[in-house]
């Protein structure tokens, strides 16, 4: 009986405060229109770095995956033995003998012209016997490059460490920027919302006044208000998801397309574009909530 | 049902005290009338009362309890149990003279059903029935007031309290609205009414409580006005 009360009290509440947030947004229609348009691109720009560190932590795995590890062996090396001992490792995927020969080859092609190496070739060939090892995941490449120098006959083991090193190093810098750019943006956001819910709340000042005298509790006075925020956050997060599904949708589309780009794989898998899209969701209501509660503690004293 | 011990009211800012050591006592279903000149503390108390203030020094208990010492709720309970009327009617006017009464249930969490039933009732006791829709504007002075009224008494409070509620009101309106007054003390709603209105309170013989410069001067069973004009 009781709790029936309740429930019923619940509902009846719930009713109350949606249309009184709806007839707020009613009142103050343009400023909570531009409101949730700022939303709306600050979320929309913060999605776009988000797709972009995605799409390049992708791009990370797949050029570490891709690095090989060259194995240079000294002259009296055991190859067979050692072909044999690489193949032991754990985590090595492949390994390519390659020659010295072949390595000059391979080397003059690089340069662009054979002829550049021509003076290199048989007795005063400088480069090793090598071979190539390719890892089953990019992480276990620096341990198994350590692995393999200790073993018996190898000069060197080497694999792209500047370059890993710099790609580490760069998406660092844009994740930092990302996180700076993203801060300020839902700052000016949460600014705005807190801006409108503050004239909301003067528009109501009298019905307010009132209340008190009616014995309405303060969450009653407060949550209309704050449903207002968080439906300005929902507002602006559908427009935005909405914009970055139709925009990173067509960039796909067309990278995908387009033969100079095929070492541009876009991320296109659900499982690593919902994280994104349910994050600006959360974040939305949160920016949209946290506005009403400061707006509220400033100007809205029950 | 309500005691005042020895309750001062201090304002910061203020020499004299607004209220200076009250002590008295109301009893359920009583109608008080609380006069005297302008500054008197009339007002102040009538705060007190609703618990919008608290006293600088002594107690005052309402069943019992020292509304020093409510916490959220039971604020919020006392609070519920009293209705308010104001001199300047204070309702909304962009809503009807239905919303303006219903209002007061909402805020409550009353059901919609239980609302409309309630409200046309006390519409009805007010003498508003086939008022409901017009605003504020578009209804006279002691309308208005009977509006204010009924927002009060929907929600069966045990105690009305009005400031001055007759003061916008020509003598004649006022009148009327003092026989409602008495109406619905008669069904049980205890009253207290601070007033200028000296001829009503000369005519209603009801208990008169009168306060000067925060100082209770005379408390009686059958009073009148007594002030010159
Ligand atoms: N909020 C306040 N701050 C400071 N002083 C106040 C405040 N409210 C009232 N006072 C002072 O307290 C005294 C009593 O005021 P109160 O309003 O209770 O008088 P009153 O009897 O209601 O007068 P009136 O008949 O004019 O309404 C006055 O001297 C007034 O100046
Ligand atoms: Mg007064």
């Amino acid at each position: 009986m009781k709790s029936e009360g309740l429930t019923a009290m619940n509902f009846n509440f719930l009713r109350y405060c949606l249309r009184q947030s709806r007839d707020s947004l009613k009142r103050n229609f343009w400023l909570a229109l531009v409101t949730s348009c700022i939303i709306a691109v600050s979320l929309m720009i913060f999605g776009g770095f988000l797709l972009l560190a995605v799409n390049i932590s992708q791009l990370m795995q797949d050029v570490q995956s891709n690095v090989e590890i060259c194995v240079f062996l000294y002259d009296d090396a055991d190859k067979d033995w050692l072909a044999e001992e690489l193949q032991r490792l754990e985590g090595v995927e492949t390994i390519r003998f390659v020659s010295k020969e072949e390595g000059l080859e391979d080397f003059g092609r690089t340069l662009g012209d054979a002829a550049l190496v021509t003076g290199l070739q048989g007795e005063n060939n400088p480069l090793p016997d090598a071979f190539r090892v390719t890892a089953s995941a990019a992480e276990l490449v620096p341990q198994l490059a350590q692995a393999m120098r200790r073993l018996e006959g190898v000069e060197m083991a080497e694999y792209g460490e500047e370059l890993v090193g710099e790609l580490l190093k760069l998406t660092g810098w844009i994740n930092r920027l990302l996180v700076g750019v993203g801060l300020l943006l839902a700052l000016g956001a949460v600014f705005l919302i807190v801006t409108t819910i503050r004239l909301s709340v003067m528009a109501r000042r009298e019905e307010i006044g009132i209340m008190k005298y009616l014995g309405a509790s303060d969450w009653f006075v407060r949550f209309p208000f704050l449903v207002e925020g968080i439906a300005m956050g929902w507002l602006g997060t559908i427009v935005a998801t909405a914009a970055l599904v139709a925009v990173y949708g067509k960039v796909a589309a067309t990278l995908q397309q387009d033969a100079f780009a095929f070492f541009l794989r876009p991320v296109t898998s659900p499982e690593q574009l919902l994280p994104v899209f349910t994050g600006l969701l959360l974040l939305g209501t949160c920016m949209g909530g946290f506005g009403s509660l400061i707006s509220l503690r400033k100007f809205l004293r029950v | 049902m309500i005691s005042l011990q020895h309750v001062t009211k201090n304002y910061p800012g203020s020499a004299l005290p607004a209220l200076d050591k009250i002590s008295l006592e109301i009893e359920k279903g009583e109608f008080v009338f609380l006069v005297g000149p302008s500054g008197a503390g009339k007002s102040t108390l009538i705060k007190l009362l609703f618990r919008e203030q608290l006293p600088t020094k002594g107690e005052i208990y309402f069943y019992g309890r020292n509304l020093a010492r409510l916490n959220k709720k039971a604020l919020l309970n006392h609070r519920r149990q009293i209705g308010m009327v104001f001199q300047d009617f204070r309702l909304l006017k962009q809503k009807t003279v239905f919303e303006n009464v219903a209002f007061a249930l909402e805020v409550l969490g009353k059901a919609p059903k239980e609302i409309e039933y309630k409200v046309s009732e006390v519409l009805d006791k007010v003498g508003l029935a086939g008022k409901e829709k017009s605003f504020p504007a578009e209804l006279s002075g002691g309308e208005q007031q009977r509006v204010g009224v009924a927002r009060a008494l929907v929600k069966d409070p045990l105690l009305l309290l009005a400031d001055e509620p007759t003061g916008n009101l020509d003598r004649n309106t006022s009148r009327q609205l003092m026989e409602l007054f008495e109406t619905i003390n008669c069904e049980g709603t205890t009253m207290i009414i601070a007033t200028h209105a000296w001829d009503l309170v000369d005519q209603m013989q009801k208990r008169v409580i009168s306060l000067e410069k925060g100082r209770l001067v005379r408390d009686e069973k059958r009073g009148t006005y007594g002030y010159e004009f």
